[in-house]
């Protein structure tokens, strides 16, 4: 079950099954405003689905989960124009989520991207792309920002910028959680360890 | 959410203009009403009793051209993740898809009919019967553009499967579109309302639970 309009994000006994594979189970935790949660795991245990979930993408097989109601999700995808300039491509979602041209500027600020708000998406190389989808994200004005490897592509000095954001958007009473193989430079108050479940049991 | 809903049309029309997607089904319907002439001959006769049918074929084979474009690229790049993590439903996004994609795909098509209906000597009150038919059927088109698009998205071939999927579900829009030509009382254009309503009234449910099921 998915409950929105909780202050927190709080998951109690979370189950999740893709396909016919069970990827974890009693999964609980519980982030509250301010703080920052980080999800680690080899690949395919289940780390993106876990996100999606709680973006409401994906529906829990069992458990609950108390999520906000506005929330942000930062995946591996665009979801913007690729024959618009950056802030044009922006103001679609600015738009939707009822931000001004000034929040636009803002976050395009936080990302370093100012100086390429007039060029095309489809110019933009790996870590500007990447760049570009956090300015998406940091734009939502969302509490809980959901960030699927979120410092793929960048250079240092990026990921640093990345790091002072998210910082910035703890201090605002926000709340994080993210999954990456990448140090994030700020502290992570909780850790979720996802395993590789030791026998793959069939559900039913 | 009617400023969503209008933002999300206003993106996906502006996008087929500037795109250039929206003229491709216009020069075809262009190029098989030039080419039907110079297939049957130019007996004016003949052609003013088929032409209007044939118009209607290429409207149907129209609507195939843009079925590629319609779904499967945003889905691809998140698009529609992103609406519904921001708590827009599929039946929104498929009911906006629907609004944009007929916006896109009416209006220049029923341009291209009069155009066409030239070269078919079509004129009076069968060029006005023909034209009402297409603005009738175009919502509905739009709307099965819409359902295939979104059924077959994620498939191989979708394409060619698309093609199979509305040749059976464009049947009663051809018999009661094209019977309209023939028909004096006028109860065609009425039927041909009636199933033009039902496709597209049930265009957003079909089109959103078949995003649902591709993202499971």
């Amino acid at each position: 079950m998915r409950e929105e309009g909780s202050e927190n994000l709080r998951a109690e006994a979370l189950a999740c099954v893709r396909g016919d594979n069970l990827l974890f189970r009693d999964l609980n935790f519980a982030l509250t405003p301010g703080q920052a949660g980080l999800v680690t795991g080899p690949n395919g245990v289940g780390k993106s689905s876990l996100l999606r979930l709680i973006a409401g993408l994906l529906q829990p097989f069992s458990g609950t989960i108390h999520v906000p109601t506005s929330i942000a999700l930062c995946d591996d995808r665009m979801a913007l124009d690729e024959n618009l300039p950056l802030r044009d491509a922006l103001r679609f979602w600015a738009r939707i989520d009822g931000r001004t041209q000034k929040d636009i500027a803002d976050a395009m600020d936080a990302a370093g991207m100012s100086h390429l708000a007039e060029v095309p998406v489809r110019f933009f190389s790996t870590g500007q792309r990447q760049r570009a989808r956090l300015v998406r994200t940091f734009l939502t004005g969302s509490n809980l920002w959901l960030l699927d490897e979120p410092a793929n592509g960048l250079d240092m000095t990026s990921v640093e910028l990345l790091g002072r954001t998210l910082q910035a958007h703890l201090d605002g009473g926000g709340i994080i959680l993210a999954a990456s193989h990448i140090a994030l430079p700020i502290a992570f108050d909780v850790s979720l360890k996802l395993d590789v479940l030791e026998e793959m049991e069939t559900p039913l | 959410m009617i400023g969503v809903l209008k933002a999300m049309i206003w993106r996906d029309v502006r996008q087929s203009y500037a795109s250039g997607g929206t003229w491709l089904p216009v020069i075809f319907y262009l190029s098989a009403a030039t080419l039907f002439p110079f297939a049957v001959g130019p007996d004016r006769d003949l052609l003013l009793q088929t032409g209007g049918g044939i118009l209607w074929i290429a409207a149907l084979l129209a609507t195939l051209l843009p079925l590629d474009r319609l779904v499967q690229p945003d889905l691809d790049n998140g698009l529609f993740d992103q609406l519904l993590v921001r708590g827009v439903t599929d039946e929104l996004i498929a009911f906006a898809r629907l609004i944009s994609h007929w916006l896109a795909f009416g209006p220049p098509l029923l341009f291209a009919a009069l155009l066409a209906s030239g070269l078919m000597g079509l004129e009076g009150p069968q060029l006005i019967i023909l034209l009402a038919s297409l603005a009738i059927a175009t919502p509905a088109l739009a709307g099965l553009a819409v359902m295939i698009a979104a059924l077959t998205a994620g498939l191989k071939g979708a394409g060619a499967l698309g093609g199979l999927l509305l040749v059976p579900l464009a049947i009663p829009l051809l018999i009661f579109g094209a019977g309209s030509l023939a028909d004096q009382s006028g109860s065609a254009l009425l039927f041909l309302s009636a199933v033009s309503l039902l496709l597209v009234a049930i265009t957003p449910f079909a089109a959103g639970a078949a995003l649902r099921a591709v993202r499971e």
